[in-house]
């Protein structure tokens, strides 16, 4: 009797022991589940596509190719990018050509996802317009005039009329500095990219200013673009970089360590055509960023291998450099500061961990 | 006595008119205040999600950047409103200039249609095609780039002499300034002016009265013309002394100067506009009666008189609405200064928007202050109006 009952009541014990464990709050180990995407990242993965702004009529950075019927460029491959890190295909995207005066209420009214279009991160713009994501492309302002004018420094454009875009840190920057230099001279304000530069083919201008790699870029349009330089001085800092609306962490995220991502793969000797074979191997670092180990691709909303698309189908930053400004294009731009920090450049990728 | 008249059965509230009018105001006024009041708060919360606001006094904030043309006083180191009072005031100079010489192209070109002369009218009617039927967009770039651009350049300016240059940024022309004697010289021709026009009234006077009096209005010009040249040669020292243009590094610097912007967006606003003021004076006359111009005619006036003495009149009333609208489209069109470069109010309001990260609030802004504009032409053409309109007894 004695042993039947306590059989019994060890099977009583072992039948309910699940119950029990299921409904008292035991403390089991923590498992936050993987964060579901909100904000700008769901409604880009329910649409099936990026919604990017660009330039479209900056030849190296964002260009619409003829040969190929989509755009081209350093800021259209980040876009790329992206899509390729949200959605797995980096053709999922739709490019929007905006102008200078419209890229900041097309960001702040969430008409475009990102804002990849050689815009300066300025504290202004980080308040009104959106976050700026890490920098793409450390760069400065700089003046083109005709080398026939024999202009070398910019005290020599006293009293010029200098051709310059509406709604630019540079038109700002060209007043400060002849202001700090106490000199004169008549601005002509474009709206659009193109008026501006014709005028200054023209001739109705006699200078006209912008960052030094758009200068680089539009003279390479002009039709002698051994008659034309650019002086020496740097009017000023002009970091290019993406731009995400306000208020969405979770998508500032995703593309600050999208272009994270490339530097590192950049630093770790990852490219497009290894990046497979690297799937797997022995290095923690790769291992960590290509999603072998750990979990930190879902912690950012995103699957584990993201990066794999990401260097998988667009390359390593090193690679979308010199795609598209490197020596084998027309604008031939040196790394200079945009090398990685290992070779004296300013491009520094926080660890993946 | 009869007995006092009973009273009428009154309506009862629902089949009475004068309430339903007025029922019918009120609901419309309120679905109007409720969708104003819908849409606004539409805007706030969107702008709340996305982390935006509205920063009162930005206006306040220093500018930073230059302006090309400036009618006031502006540097980089005004405020916003500043600027936005500079683009405000090219706005008007635009707006007045065009105005005034589409109206007298307009005219000229809509009774040259109607004209017996048959090369006149044909080519008249060609123009008038062309300039009301392509964008006026493509019409002010086509104008600036390949004519006003393809000018020679500063350094090979077409020049007259010294005093006058034409080149591709612009016109160049003396600037008169006022001399040591010009106080004198502005007195001694105000007295020729006023002995001239009280000459002249004298002479109308007896005119009306059936005298003749050819040698008072004689004596009025010869004042008129008389006194200030006089005057000029004996004052010793200059009245008026012309300041030129000068060729500095890159520009010319002094004198009066008319930028190739401005003059690209003025041709282009002023033959577009008369295009179309054309085609409303011709309908005008048209819609005068045929009798009244054979009357006049019958009575032996000359063809001018009678299209100015009898038919024109006449015509005012049918023109002078439809020319309104085309004023205003005049004002608005000018906003299409962006397009070359010039700062008027809209680009001006563009870079400042940019800037100061307030795009709401500055549209708002510049939309208000072209309704205001509009408001005030549409009512100094009401006054207009009023006065071409039949006087009935």
């Amino acid at each position: 009797m004695r042993r039947s009952a306590a059989l019994v009541a060890i099977t009583a014990v072992l039948l309910t022991a699940p119950a029990a464990v299921a409904q008292s709050p035991t403390p089991t180990p923590e498992i936050t589940p993987p964060p579901a995407p909100t904000g700008v990242l769901a409604a880009v993965q329910q649409r099936g596509q990026l919604i990017c702004g660009v330039n479209g009529a900056l030849p190296g950075f964002s260009v619409l190719d003829e040969a190929s019927g989509t755009y081209t460029g350093f800021d259209a491959d980040f876009c790329r990018a992206i899509a390729a890190a949200v959605l797995g295909d980096a053709a999922a995207v739709e490019f929007r050509p905006l102008t200078a005066a419209q890229r900041g209420p097309a960001l702040q009214t969430g008409e475009v996802d990102v804002l990849i279009r050689n815009t300066t991160w300025t504290v202004g713009r980080d308040a009104t317009w959106g976050l700026f994501a890490p920098t793409t492309f450390y760069d400065g302002q700089a003046i083109m005039v005709r080398s026939d004018l024999g202009v070398a420094t910019v005290e020599e454009l006293a009293g010029a009329t200098i051709c310059v875009q509406s709604g630019t840190t540079t038109e700002l920057n060209l007043t400060d500095a002849f202001r700090a230099r106490g000199l004169e001279f008549t601005p002509l304000v474009f709206a659009d990219i193109d008026p501006t530069y014709a005028a200054y083919a023209e001739g109705r201008c006699d200078a006209v200013t912008s960052d030094r790699s758009q200068l680089a870029s539009r003279r390479t349009t002009l039709a002698d673009p051994t008659a034309h330089v650019l002086l020496d001085e740097v009017l000023s800092k002009e970091p290019l970089g993406p731009v995400v609306p306000l208020n969405d962490d979770q998508w500032f995220n995703v593309v600050k360590w999208v272009v994270f991502s490339t530097v590192e793969a950049e630093e770790q000797g990852i490219t497009a055509e290894n990046v497979a074979s690297m799937v797997g191997g022995e290095n923690p670092v790769t291992r960590r960023l290509l999603g072998d180990e750990g979990d930190l691709g879902q912690a950012l909303a995103l699957s584990n291998d993201w990066v794999v698309n990401v260097i998988g189908s667009v390359g390593n930053y090193g690679e979308i450099y010199d795609r598209n400004l490197g020596p084998e294009t027309p604008f031939a731009i040196e790394r200079g500061l945009n090398a990685l920090w290992t070779d004296g450049g300013l491009l520094y990728a926080p660890p993946y961990r | 006595m009869r007995a006092p008249p009973r009273p009428l059965p009154s309506t009862p509230p629902w089949r009475d008119t004068r309430v339903l009018a007025v029922a019918a105001q009120v609901a419309v006024l309120a679905v109007v205040a409720v969708a104003a009041w819908l849409l606004v708060g539409e805007l706030l919360s969107a702008m709340a999600a996305r982390g935006l606001s509205f920063v009162p006094g930005f206006l306040d904030t220093t500018a930073g950047f230059e302006i090309a043309e400036t009618a006031l006083d502006y540097g980089p180191t005004d405020t916003y409103r500043q600027a936005l009072l500079v683009g405000l005031a090219n706005t008007i100079m635009v707006s007045v200039v065009g105005v005034a010489l589409s109206t007298i192209l307009g005219v000229l070109l809509g009774i040259a249609r109607l004209s017996d002369n048959w090369l006149l009218s044909r080519l008249t009617a060609g123009y008038v095609e062309i300039f009301r039927n392509t964008p006026l967009l493509v019409q002010l770039l086509v104008l600036y780039f390949a004519v006003f651009l393809q000018l020679p350049p500063v350094r090979e300016s077409l020049a007259v002499g010294d005093l006058a240059f034409l080149n591709q940024r612009g016109i160049s022309l003396p600037r008169p300034l006022p001399g040591l004697s010009f106080g004198a010289f502005a007195a001694i021709v105000g007295a020729a002016s006023v002995a001239a026009w009280a000459l002249w009234w004298v002479a109308r006077r007896r005119k009306r009265e059936g005298r003749r009096s050819p040698g008072l209005r004689r004596l009025a010009l010869l004042l008129l013309v008389g006194a200030p040249t006089v005057a000029w040669i004996s004052l010793t020292e200059a009245p008026i002394v012309l300041e030129l243009p000068q060729l500095g590094t890159f520009n010319l610097r002094g004198g009066m100067s008319l930028s190739s912007e401005l003059a690209a967006l003025l041709v282009a606003l002023v033959l577009y506009t008369s295009a179309f003021i054309a085609e409303i004076v011709r309908g005008g006359i048209q819609a005068v009666p045929r009798g009244q111009r054979e009357a006049a005619l019958a009575l032996g006036l000359s063809e001018g008189a009678v299209l100015r003495r009898v038919v024109l009149p006449q015509a005012l009333r049918v023109i002078v609405p439809p020319l309104t609208s085309q004023y205003l489209n005049l004002i608005k069109n000018s906003s299409l200064a962006i397009a070359v470069g010039y700062p008027d109010l809209f680009n001006v309001s563009t870079t400042i928007a940019n800037q100061t990260g307030q795009p709401v609030a500055v549209i708002a802004l510049v939309m208000v202050t072209y309704l205001i504009l509009s408001l005030i032409t549409a009512a100094i053409m009401g006054v207009v109006n009023r006065r071409a309109q039949l006087r009935e007894r």
